[in-house]
């Protein structure tokens, strides 16, 4: 569905006299097959949304090619055009039109009549939970009902192919929630092609079945999320003991893990494949006499794998963009630990 | 081509429903020559029998020459609506559809033209009642006249806006394009008046030659070699400022 080789933008700008070149993607290949969901994570300033406008031929590439949908986004944009959904990481209602209109317009623009534009746009506010906001301007809407908004316009035509530019941000975890089941069934019902941009480590693991991370401008990694986290060197375990028992303990787990830490009652380490190890290791304990009060293991998470990739934790790169969820957002947490806790 | 028309519509049809929902704009526009035509007018009826090629009376020569400036400068501000659609994403949420490039301007220059075709009626309308004369030919072809260079002008600052993105550069160079032309271009009293010197600039201002195309239009004086070059640079500038607009519309990094 999308295949591109060498993919380059550079921007320039002036601060003050003075030309500066950012050179915001540097050489990006991607591969997408039809029917997949591909989440495309990075940091602020990666190049997400500038290689997003490449495909959607928004931007002519300065350099490489792509063809996306199986047309060249540069020679045949407009059949490109015409077999993508997009929706852009800014929205695209005007705020002092009336939403319904704005979502019918954009159909239109699509060809589509207006009868088929009225009942899919109605359907899509109920799916999207904006019913009763049809006639209401967006710029008295909420954040969140309005980024729904600018998902319904961008699905107003059912493309088969759609690309998210941070679709999630600014939701409430429930709408996040029902947006995930969105873009699930545009797989599960339309057999819809998905690329999506995120922050969000949990969202990424949740919704797709490929991760593509980006680096400054380059493409640092693409796998299955699993596969990526088998890159780092094993998950995370952790035992609590008692104070006496912690240097026997620290011992033991030494000697299936690497990079064992001891941190008051706690004992951490790093070990590969630990579901098949963990039994063993705990029969080891219990024979050495030591009474374990809790064990945690946790599966590497994204930000591990972005860690052993660049040497930088995604979310040091992130921790100047207020709103993401972190620990406080229980739901979040959890999938995106996979923790199991004995 | 039937796809053009459709894309042109539905564009023209989101703008126009904007601007009736927020008329205020085109009130001002309007206000604007009425004002002059009421608290200027006047000022003329005693000179304007003096003004070489005299009009029959003071309101036969003001209201061509108002028409004209309704249409240059009601259309340099169409820009700045655009600047505000870009800024929220709107002209990128166009841009994305198969929808003709073309078709985003034109649509948006159709809204311009119907603006300024009801403000023109309403102030022909005005000018009649208060004594202007004028053959319903020759007024038509005057509208038509104001038509091409209101989109001309439209065109022109759409492209500006889309070129510059910035109401804070876009101003000042109004201004600035504005100022020479308001002088120009005769619209308040005849170039004619002046000395030569003036005379011989005021022949490089293509909008001078419009204004007399379309005052002698009015004024049933189709012979003239004046209306002769009027129309040709009101076609001109036409051409160019649509052709210009499009290329920016079209431009990737817009
Ligand atoms: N129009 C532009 N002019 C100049 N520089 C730009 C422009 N657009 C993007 N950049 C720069 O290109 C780089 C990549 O930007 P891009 O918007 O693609 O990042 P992103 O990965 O989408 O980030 P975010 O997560 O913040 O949305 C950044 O350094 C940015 O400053
Ligand atoms: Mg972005």
């Amino acid at each position: 569905m999308i295949t591109a080789r060498g993919l380059v933008q550079t921007f320039h700008t002036k601060v003050g006299r003075e030309k500066r070149e950012v050179r915001a993607v540097d050489g990006v290949d991607l591969d997408v097959a039809e029917g997949e969901v591909v989440g495309f994570l990075g940091p602020n300033g990666a190049g997400k949304t500038t290689t997003l406008r490449m495909l959607t031929t928004l931007l002519r590439p300065d350099a490489g090619t792509a063809t996306v949908a199986g047309y060249d986004v540069v020679k045949e944009s407009e059949q490109v055009r015409r077999s993508i959904g997009y929706v852009s990481q800014a929205g695209g209602v005007f705020s002092s039109a009336r939403a319904g209109e704005e979502v019918m317009d954009h159909g239109m623009l699509y060809g589509l009549s207006k009868r088929q534009v009225e009942t899919r746009g109605h359907e899509l506010f109920d799916q999207l939970q904006l019913d009763g906001l049809w006639e209401r301007m967006p710029k008295n809407m909420s954040g969140g009902q309005k980024r729904r908004l600018d998902i319904a316009m961008g699905l107003i035509h059912d493309p088969t192919l759609v690309f998210l530019d941070e679709p999630t941000t600014g939701l409430d975890p429930q709408a996040r929630a029902n947006l995930w089941d969105h873009i699930a069934r545009l797989r599960s019902e339309r057999g819809a092609t998905v690329f999506l941009t995120t922050h969000y480590l949990d969202e990424a693991d949740a919704l797709s079945d490929r991760i593509v991370i980006i680096d400054q401008g380059r493409i640092v990694a693409s796998d299955t999320s699993d596969n990526l986290k088998a890159q780092v060197s094993g998950d995370l375990v952790t035992l609590e003991v008692g104070a006496a028992h912690v240097a026997v303990a620290a011992e033991k787990l030494a000697s299936v893990a690497e990079s064992v830490e001891t941190s008051g009652s706690h004992v951490s380490g790093r070990v590969a494949r630990a579901g098949r190890v963990v039994p063993g290791l705990l029969r080891e304990i219990e024979h050495a006499g030591v009474t374990l009060e809790s064990i945690e293991v946790h599966r590497p998470t994204l930000d591990d794998v972005f860690l052993t990739l660049t040497g930088r934790s995604l979310r040091d790169a992130e921790s100047e963009k207020p709103g993401e969820p972190d620990a406080a957002d229980p739901a979040a947490t959890a999938a995106a630990s996979e923790g199991v806790t004995a | 081509m039937s796809s053009f028309f459709h894309d042109c519509f539905i564009v023209f049809r989101r703008q126009i429903r904007m601007n009736l929902r927020n008329p205020a704009w085109v009130l001002i526009g309007i206000l604007q020559p009425v004002l002059y035509l009421l608290l200027f007018g006047p000022l003329l009826k005693p000179i304007v029998s003096s003004f070489p090629g005299a009009a029959d009376n003071e309101f036969t020569f003001l209201v061509p020459g108002l028409l004209v400036q309704l249409g240059m400068f009601g259309a340099f501000f169409a820009g700045f609506g655009l600047i505000a659609e870009w800024r929220e994403g709107v002209v990128e949420a166009e841009r994305v559809t198969p929808a003709s490039r073309t078709a985003l301007l034109v649509g948006r220059l159709m809204r311009d033209l119907v603006q300024l075709l009801v403000q023109a009626l309403i102030l022909i309308g005005l000018g009649l009642v208060m004594g202007m004369r004028g053959s319903v030919g020759g007024i038509t072809f005057g509208v038509a006249l104001t038509l091409l260079v209101g989109g001309a002008c439209a065109a022109a600052s759409n492209a500006v806006a889309l070129t510059t993105k910035s109401e804070d550069v876009m101003a000042p160079l109004i201004n600035m394009v504005m100022m020479p032309v308001l002088l120009l271009s005769g619209i308040l009293l005849p170039m004619t008046l002046g000395p030569s010197w003036l005379q011989r600039i005021s022949d490089f201002m293509p909008f001078r030659w419009i204004v007399d195309a379309v005052r002698g239009s009015f004024a049933g004086d189709f012979a003239g070699n004046s209306l002769l070059w009027g129309t040709a640079w009101a076609l001109a500038l036409f051409s160019a400022a649509v052709w210009w607009g499009t290329a920016t519309f079209r431009k990737e990094n817009a």
